[in-house]
């Protein structure tokens, strides 16, 4: 009896197996459909509610006083003024960042290139990762500690610029070294064997053919710091006016989202400016993952 | 000859930055936290006391620890499943397909929005969702901090997972597909049990990242100095109060939050370098 039971029972069990793996399947594309959807979700309310407020005076004029916004929301307009002091704000710090970063970063890299598998590379190398993976916010510390109270003596757009300089640095660091990984080290030897200097190696062949590495990794490390809200509120402070003094305090996209956030008579501005942001942080990651995609 | 010599001494001394740098943060946080600790030792970390009235100061990191911590950890709970999902589905069900380069795409914009904007999108629509569900009457706390902290480590954890999930050999599913398994049971069979480490490493990165995010949680979890007693208490987290704070504060109290800063800075240490030992382990 046995012997004539068993394979029914099997393909009764094949069965309840296959329909186990068809729901299985569904609930992964279920699942995976809701975890994608917040983007969508948060790019649809930026867009819907932020469109109406940009236009020209968006990117040309200075935040509006509360008062101003008062008035204006009052009878029913639409809030004066722009965020250009923000975005140049933001356009200064960025660029001081880089500028620190970015450089250092390469040479950095570089180096880790040159002495792989010793141990103080090693060591330098998960140092450079443990800073990839410190809160932002404790680098917001460090730079006021370090700028705030003892170079500038006050808020100002350099202390912010050298917590995301520190923030840049690992990024960098990292993509520098893949991708002078990804060079065919005989480019490198034909250059010596030529008696090129090793200086010029490194700018005349290994920059060079690492270009499209180089600057994606930049361009990625710079999108992510664009963003950056809490470093800069311990350190840059903001400031209404436009400011190009980096010793004193500037503004920024970010910081200015978080005043009209507190700021009941602006909230309106909220949406518009992070619609900006958001759209500034989007291309540089589009246009990173092209240059990415052609090599 | 010589230029070659000056060269490796300049790299070498831009090796130096690092170092320096690390050792510097170290330095500077321990010394502007030394006020605190000498005055309440282990009460800092214990007390759950904050009162920065002048005369009667008193400061316990215990609630802001105690914040973190739930946050984090329920926000690690909602990722697994879908973290998971999305990897399987990026990395084994439609690999090398249109749907899973569209899905992955939208998984890197997901890393790319800055942590302000899921705030803002956390209060004007997490929130009053959550309100409409009848859950809170408030919509702040422990709950919809850690799903927002949820939806941004995603990424951190799916696009780390699915690397993993793709790179086990094709060989061993298809011996496992040669005795009749099913898809789902490749899966849990032999894919999971060979990616199992760097799932497990992946989650643990993505739960470092979430211990340190600030302005979302500090607009979400209500800032009560209060130990969190439910999914839906409010709270307040160690990045969070620092950010609330630091702008009145000075002097012990400025000492107080840079202690918590070198706080949420070892922890969030000592679990990056978990993940990255199981990581090193792997490869």
């Amino acid at each position: 009896m046995e012997n004539i039971n068993t394979p029914i029972e099997l393909t009764k069990n094949s069965a309840f197996r296959a329909l186990k793996d068809k729901a299985f399947l569904w609930g992964v594309i279920i699942v995976s459909i809701i975890t994608i959807s917040p983007i969508v979700l948060i790019i649809g309310k930026l867009v819907w509610k932020g469109v109406s407020q940009i236009n020209l005076s968006f990117f040309t004029e200075i935040t509006p006083s509360t008062f101003e916004a008062m008035t204006a929301v009052a009878s029913g307009e639409v809030i004066p003024g722009g965020i250009v002091n923000g975005i140049l704000g933001t356009f200064l710090i960025v660029f001081l960042s880089a500028i620190i970063a970015i450089p250092v970063g390469i040479l950095i890299g570089l180096f880790l290139f040159e002495n792989q598998g010793k141990r103080y590379a090693n060591l330098i190398r998960s140092l450079s990762d443990i800073l990839q993976g410190v809160p932002s916010i404790v680098l917001g510390l460090i730079a006021y500690l370090w700028v705030v109270k003892n170079v500038t003596q006050g808020y100002s757009a350099l202390a912010g610029s050298v917590a995301l300089a520190i923030m840049m640095l690992p990024l960098i660091i990292r993509s520098t070294e893949e991708t002078m990984k990804m060079i065919p080290g005989t480019l490198k030897e034909a250059g010596l064997a030529l008696g090129v200097p090793y200086y010029k190696v490194i700018l005349k062949v290994l920059i060079p053919s690492g270009i499209s590495g180089l600057s994606t990794g930049i361009l990625l490390a710079i999108s992510r710091i664009l963003g950056e809200t809490a470093p800069l509120m311990l350190t840059t402070l903001g400031n209404p006016m436009i400011n190009w003094d980096v010793t004193a305090p500037t503004s920024a996209v970010p910081l200015l989202i978080w005043d009209f956030y507190n700021d009941p008579n602006m909230v309106d501005l909220i949406w518009s400016s992070s619609l900006f942001l958001m759209g500034f942080v989007l291309t540089l990651n589009i246009i990173s993952k092209r240059i990415a995609a052609k090599q | 000859m010589k230029s070659d010599t000056i060269t490796k001494y300049v790299l070498l001394l831009s090796s130096l930055v690092i170092l320096l740098v690390s050792a510097g943060m170290i330095f500077s946080l321990l010394g502007d936290a030394i006020p605190v600790f000498e005055k309440f030792g282990w009460r800092f970390i214990i007390s759950t006391d904050w009162n920065p009235t002048e005369g009667r100061e008193s400061y316990g990191a215990l609630p802001f620890i105690a914040g973190t911590l739930s946050t984090s950890l329920l926000a690690l709970i909602i990722c697994l499943p879908m973290a998971f999902s999305t990897a399987l589905f990026i990395a084994e069900y439609f690999k090398k397909s249109s749907f899973s380069t569209v899905l992955s795409s939208m998984v890197d914009l997901l890393a790319g929005v800055p942590s302000i904007v899921y705030g803002l999108w956390g209060f004007y629509t997490l929130r009053p969702f959550i309100v409409s569900l009848g859950l809170d009457s408030q919509g702040y706390g422990i709950f919809t901090s850690g799903l927002i902290l949820a939806i941004m480590i995603i990424p951190y954890a799916t696009s780390l997972s699915a690397e993993i999930i793709a790179m086990v050999p094709n060989e061993l599913k298809e011996a496992a597909y040669a005795l009749g398994a099913t898809r789902m049971e490749v899966i849990f069979n032999v894919i999971l049990p060979n990616a199992r480490s760097g799932i497990i490493a992946s989650f643990i990165l993505a739960f470092g990242r979430a211990l340190g995010e600030t302005m979302a949680v500090t607009m979400l979890i209500g800032n009560a100095n209060i130990i969190p007693t439910g999914l839906f208490s409010t709270g307040n987290s160690m990045a969070s109060v620092i950010a609330n704070q630091f702008g009145e504060a000075d002097g012990l109290k400025m000492s107080a939050l840079i202690a918590i800063g070198l706080l949420l800075f070892v922890i969030t240490g000592i679990v990056n370098a978990i993940g990255k030992l199981v990581i090193k382990k792997l490869s």
